[in-house]
């Protein structure tokens, strides 16, 4: 990203819809706030929605947002994973979805970082394809994978419909996705079904785990099944059965420790 | 080059429960003992305090506190026919590293093994006929009973902080408890854990239909609590993160919480942390150790000579030892000769998965690792296995782990896997599913057996472990009648509309998890041609080598094996106490 020109890169923010006016994309139902700041209390018709980056000025005194720094993807390869994104978690009425999130920039701290780079991962050959029940064999780390994977994805569009991933129709994107997860367009030495279940994955990740990795802004995954966070406790309510959770989530970073409150712990 | 370091009495390898638990008691005997631990050290403070210790991307997809794969894996196939390839990530089970091993990430579900399961094959050979194993089974008896193992099994108890109804108090039947249960000494040192409302909806349905559902017990302390050591412990506060994590509160029994800060004051006792266990050092004929060999922090041989050797790495891991140090013959599958490797089964777990009526809110979240009501109805031999044709059993419980969403989010099948429709069913059932889970027993098979792999290294140029490994017709006929008794369940649970039951099939699979109840491969018997070691631990080939945990178990009970794993450690260590070191020298005599 370094060298990207400034029109790209302007381009690029506004194609992710990150760090500019909350005019984009759904700003009809934003009150949207970075992760960074603290959590407020959802009311009903203000679901945090992520995409919009700051709220407007006139109904928010939160600090700006920051502005995000890619430091795997470049720009072809974060709007095709937008777009992505978009298709797997859509941001439809029932809230925010992957894309405003911030599935992409998660995957882009987890890709850049030891996970992508196959810190956790068995790479010593002799590779070869082996049985359903013998899992995993490809000698791709999960880096390498997305790269490659993303790349033969809008090949494959440009291919057949003379567009990139990104610039298809929703439907039409529908249509690729599902013929990659049936494994049916050619990556070359990665096989599109194993790709598109990383890209699952890699999106279930991005939009269900802590806000602290940069996805699931505004907890909106969380919101969106009712998952509190990183409560510690239920001592009190466990037993109180049936009893709905109507408090908002909490993330490791606005969640209190215990003892005194700013008490360090590492 | 090695460096060679001063001699110990005793060195043990692995920093896990029965590291810990032996090393603390041969240190207060006066043995010199350093435990070697390969991992970092990692304590509940600071390590494991909130709000950092609640990140599932971390604990669970990341595996923090997992052998890390990338250094150390296992091979794997179904058959001998096939080639073994490397787990490259792990899927199926969750070895540990660090201090605590899997005891430190583990949930704390807690069992003892049925008096049945240390004598499998002469108990349903005496009441159903020989006939009832397949031919292809090698199940057989341990060399210990449960009576003798009793007050062990009371030790770990009253370490651990164990908490539950007793079910069975010296013979007799107690109220609220597991009426199945093994007759106990004691009662358990502290009260039950509280119901979560799924739990609470299956023991209601499963009394209906005249079953006897009980809370489970827990290895989490429910009350303020002074264990056996003297350390303190804190009232669980059911934050729903256990499994694969460390406790914050000192609540989930560890190595860490209950026996290293006693351990690690005593003169004799030495904690030594990122040291890699290479192999055990023989003398030239083989017989005898002398000690261990490592490979410490910065990349350096080390070698520790010591007069007493003990094995008390995961289950799989202290069978790799083995096999690397060329003690004891490896097994065999065309003969069914040697020993080291035989006997391997992982656990034949099943499930039904439950979707209820908007109207109940399940909250998964509000949960423990072992917070559960169970019921041992079709467990061991408690019930007729002459219409079925099987051995072994299991239980059959909902237990509410933990509602962290990147790993819980179900929905019915038939459901997408993204879009907008699953969108709209995971926020339709999120908070109203559960699972009822069937933890079976495993049993094991001449073709079912650990070796080293030809072909795939660790980081230190050492073979991987090769796991053959599929399950046998015994365990899938087993799994369809739990499943199906778990399936009338379900659908007797007030609320549920939709049941999907998921009997364990084959072939074995490793890339779905199923548990990290890894056992055999170093069989404890009483027959030499077909165990690793005698009813004390120690090694028939190598006398001065014990080994422990659930690498022992000749065959997989439904029950989870930590009860059992701390009960042998502290009969292990008093063997070695009383025995051993009164006279050194083979303790069975063949």
């Amino acid at each position: 990203m370094d060298a990207t020109p400034p029109t790209s890169r302007r381009a690029l923010l506004k194609a992710l819809a990150v760090g500019v006016p909350a005019a984009l994309g759904a700003a009809a139902r934003a009150t949207a706030q970075p992760a960074s700041v603290t959590a407020a209390t959802p009311s009903p018709g203000t679901t945090p929605a992520i995409s919009a980056g700051a709220a407007p000025a006139t109904t928010s005194t939160v600090a700006a947002p920051r502005t995000r720094v890619l430091g795997f993807f470049n720009t072809a390869e974060a709007v095709c994973m937008d777009a992505i994104a978009s298709r797997l978690i859509p941001d439809d009425e029932l809230g925010p979805g992957a894309k405003e999130a911030g599935v992409t920039f998660f995957l882009d701290q987890q890709l850049s970082g030891g996970w992508g780079t196959g810190d956790h991962f068995y790479r010593h050959g002799p590779f070869e394809p082996g049985t359903l029940e013998q899992g995993y064999q490809l000698s791709f780390t999960p880096a390498q994978m997305f790269r490659l994977g993303l790349e033969k994805l809008n090949e494959s569009s440009h291919t057949a419909n003379g567009k990139s991933f990104a610039e298809l129709p929703s439907s039409e994107q529908d249509v690729m996705l599902k013929r990659m997860q049936a494994g049916e367009l050619d990556f070359g030495p990665l096989p599109s079904a194993i790709f598109f279940q990383a890209l699952l994955d890699g999106t279930m990740e991005g939009f269900f785990s802590d806000p602290i990795y940069g996805g699931n802004n505004g907890m909106a995954g969380w919101t969106l099944v009712g998952f509190p966070g990183a409560y510690a406790s239920y001592a009190n309510d466990i037993d109180r059965h049936g009893v709905a959770w109507t408090r908002p989530p909490v993330s490791i970073a606005d969640a209190h420790a215990h003892g005194a409150a700013g008490e360090t712990h590492r | 080059m090695s460096k060679t370091l001063p001699a110990v009495d005793v060195a043990i390898i692995g920093g896990g429960w029965t590291g810990s638990v032996i090393g603390k008691e041969l240190a207060a005997a006066k043995q010199r003992v350093v435990v070697l631990e390969r991992g970092e050290p990692r304590w509940p403070s600071p390590d494991f305090q909130a709000p950092t210790v609640h990140d599932e991307l971390k604990y669970v997809r990341r595996h923090a506190l997992h052998q890390n794969t990338a250094t150390e894996t296992c091979t794997f196939r179904n058959n001998t026919q096939q080639k073994a390839l490397p787990m490259r990530r792990w899927q199926f089970a969750y070895p540990a590293t660090h201090l605590g091993g899997a005891g430190s990430h583990w949930s704390g579900a807690y069992y003892r093994f049925d008096p049945t399961d240390f004598k499998m094959r002469s108990h349903y050979s005496d009441r159903y006929g020989a006939k009832i194993f397949d031919e292809d089974l090698s199940t057989q008896d341990w060399p210990l009973s449960y009576d003798e193992l009793e007050p062990y099994f009371d030790r770990f108890d009253y370490l651990i902080g164990a908490s539950g109804y007793a079910g069975n108090l010296k013979g007799k039947l107690q109220p609220g408890g597991n009426p199945f249960e093994p007759w106990r000494s004691r009662p358990y040192p502290n009260p039950p854990m509280k119901v979560p409302y799924a739990p609470a909806l299956f023991g209601e349905a499963a009394a209906k239909l005249g079953y006897h559902p009980y809370v489970q017990p827990s290895a989490l302390v429910t009350r303020p609590y002074i264990n056996s050591e003297g350390l303190p412990m804190s009232a669980c506060v059911y934050c729903g993160f256990c499994s694969n994590f460390g406790c914050e509160h000192f609540a989930k029994a560890s190595p860490q919480v209950c026996v290293l800060p006693v351990a690690m004051k005593l003169p004799d006792f030495e904690l030594r942390t990122g040291t890699h266990v290479l192999r055990v050092e023989l003398t030239p004929d083989g017989k005898h150790a002398r000690g261990v060999t490592y490979v410490d922090a910065a990349g350096e041989e080390v070698f520790q000579p010591a007069d007493i050797v003990i094995l008390s790495a995961f289950s799989i891991n202290n069978v790799r030892l083995l096999l690397l140090s060329k003690i004891g013959k490896p097994y065999d599958p065309d003969t069914s000769t040697g020993v080291v490797g035989r006997n391997y089964t992982h656990q034949t777990t099943s499930g039904v998965n439950l979707f209820f009526e908007e109207s109940f809110n399940i909250n998964p979240f509000m949960g423990a690792g072992a917070v559960a009501v169970t019921m041992d109805d079709f467990s061991a031999d408690n019930f007729d296995h002459g219409p079925h044709g099987f051995v072994g059993g299991g239980y059959l419980q909902i237990q509410v782990v933990s509602g962290a969403p990147i790993s819980y989010h179900p929905t019915p099948r038939g459901t997408p896997g993204w879009g907008s429709e699953w969108k709209q069913a995971v926020r339709r059932y999120y908070n109203h599913s559960a699972s009822i889970t069937i933890t079976g027993s495993a049993m094991p098979t001449r073709g079912s057996y650990l070796s080293l792999d030809p072909t795939y290294k660790d980081a230190w140029g050492q073979p991987l472990l090769r796991i053959t490994y599929d399950l046998p017709d015994n365990d899938i006929r087993m799994s369809a009648f739990l499943t199906a008794r778990g399936d009338e369940i379900g659908k007797a649970m007030r609320g549920v509309t939709l049941t999907e039951p998921g009997p364990r099939k084959r072939p074995f699979t490793a890339t779905s998890y199923q548990s990290t109840h890894l056992t055999g491969g170093a069989a404890i018997g009483a027959d030499p041609a077909t165990s690793v070691v005698n009813r004390a631990g120690q090694c028939w080939d190598v006398p001065n080598v014990f080994v422990t945990g659930a690498s022992l178990f000749p065959q997989n009970s439904g029950y989870n094996p930590t009860g059992t794993v701390g009960a042998t450690a502290y009969w292990i260590a008093e063997r070695i106490l009383k025995d051993y070191l009164a006279a050194p020298g083979k303790l069975v005599q063949t």
